[in-house]
């Protein structure tokens, strides 16, 4: 768990804005991630959806799982809907045909919808400074359609389009760094987030919501079908990620970085890959490349955070 | 909507295919799913709702004592609540045994 300590557990919000009969895999921790961003997020909350996994295991006609305003898109526009919808109500309330009120507009995706396909009108969502929260469901590849490589794919992952083989390492490319290229459009407010630490995650929703301006959230949510781990591991494999350095929680608040946890001990970047299937063919050399990499970036992180 | 899901022809769906009932998907039981269900033992549970917090699938409720136990009309018996919970008072028991 994270700071907060487990008691904390019962003073979340009861009201569930994704209800059950959704049809995600066993243990998917993306749609925890849904489920706790909802929670922390409110019931004033007007969602635009790109296609991937979120989208299709919430909404098969006649069904939705949404408690909220949704709309599904296409792959690449969730940023351009909701800067519409944004801009539209804010015409509207000028107005008077509304009442004013404080609304949250939110745009999500997973990380090929973002880091690939609405990498553009993301970037132009942000540039144009909607008052809206974009959040990134990073799986790490395109889960929905059978585990393809994403340009957020780490390095040495095997997909199903960037197989390890003889002659293969997998993935072959390093991870996109999303959050960075949110930060470089100078937004008020950019957070990493993962499930497994559940009140860090909620907490940074409802502060990105909060902001005057646009917000840029990347969750990494552990999928545990195109990982190839069992799904009881998910929330396991979350934390291993964050206390290996592999996925480092931080926020930047303003252009001011800060850590949002530092772990006690550093775990060997082995302790998080070696058992996940998509990592399986790595060996130690090719695990301390990855280990190396890992931390430069982790590095950097705790550099800004700790300058002023 | 009133209607079985599987009753519901494509020619009654609203304009634009726009669903007006939130969150009806819970029509849809999940807990067919499952190979396995998770058991508590009420007498070692702290009430912590840290399974709660954790399940992907909305599927743990809070008794009237305060202990929490799953919701097996949707529960898909991942096994994250017994994975995570603190003390261990949950275990994964197979449907058929
Ligand atoms: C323009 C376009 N290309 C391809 C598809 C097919 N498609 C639907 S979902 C999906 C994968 C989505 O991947 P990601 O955004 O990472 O979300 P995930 O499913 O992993 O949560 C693909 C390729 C599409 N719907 N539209
Ligand atoms: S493929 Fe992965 S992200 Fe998609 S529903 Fe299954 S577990 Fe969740
Ligand atoms: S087994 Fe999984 S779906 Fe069932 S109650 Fe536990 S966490 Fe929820
Ligand atoms: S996590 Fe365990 S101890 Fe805590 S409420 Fe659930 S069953 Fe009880
Ligand atoms: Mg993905």
């Amino acid at each position: 768990m994270d700071k907060y300590s487990v008691y904390s557990a019962r003073l979340v919000d009861q009201t569930e804005y994704m209800a059950p009969g959704h049809r995600a895999c066993q243990g998917c921790a993306e749609v925890l991630a849904v489920r706790l961003i909802l929670k922390a997020l409110g019931r004033d909350t007007i969602m635009a959806m790109s296609t991937g996994c979120m989208e299709i295991i919430s909404s098969p006609l006649p069904l939705t799982s949404w408690r909220i305003p949704w709309i599904h898109n296409a792959f690449e526009n969730s940023s351009a809907v909701v800067s519409g919808c944004e801009s539209g109500m804010k015409a509207m309330m000028r107005k008077g045909r509304i009442p004013q009120k404080k609304i949250n507009f939110v745009a999500m995706g997973g990380d090929g919808a973002t880091a690939d396909i609405g990498m553009g009108p993301l970037s132009g969502a942000l540039e144009r400074g909607h008052d809206f929260l974009y959040v990134c469901l990073d799986n790490e590849a395109y889960m929905n359609t059978g585990i393809q490589r994403s340009s957020s794919t780490p390095y040495g992952a095997s997909t199903t389009t960037s197989p390890a083989g003889k002659k293969s390492i997998g993935q072959h490319t390093q991870k996109k760094n999303m959050a960075q290229i949110a930060v470089a459009h100078n937004i008020p407010y950019v957070a990493t987030a993962c499930t497994s630490y559940p009140f860090d995650l909620m907490e940074k929703a409802k502060r990105a919501a909060e902001m005057n301006g646009a917000a840029y959230l990347h969750v990494l949510s552990v999928c545990p079908t195109g990982w190839r781990i069992p799904p009881e591991e998910a929330i396991k494999y979350g934390r291993l990620a964050v206390e290996s350095g592999m996925f480092p929680l931080y926020e930047v608040v303003n252009g001011k970085y800060s850590l949002s946890y530092k772990p006690p001990v550093m775990i060997p970047v082995k302790e998080y890959l070696a058992a996940q299937g998509r990592y399986r063919h790595l060996t130690d050399t090719d695990l301390h490349k990855i280990e190396e990499m890992a931390m430069q970036e982790y590095q950097r992180i705790v550099r800004l955070s700790e300058g002023d | 909507m009133a209607k079985p899901i599987d009753e519901i022809t494509w020619q009654e769906l609203g304009i634009g295919a726009v669903v007006t009932e939130i969150g009806n998907s819970v029509q849809y039981k999940t807990g067919s799913w499952r190979s396995e269900r998770p058991v508590v033992k009420k007498e070692h549970c702290i009430k912590c709702g840290v399974c709660w917090l954790f399940c992907p699938d909305m599927s743990i409720v809070q008794t009237p004592e305060g202990h929490f136990t799953a919701n097996l009309e949707f529960c898909k018996g991942c096994g994250i609540c017994a994975k995570e919970c603190p003390v261990g008072c949950i275990t994964m028991q197979g449907e058929e045994a």
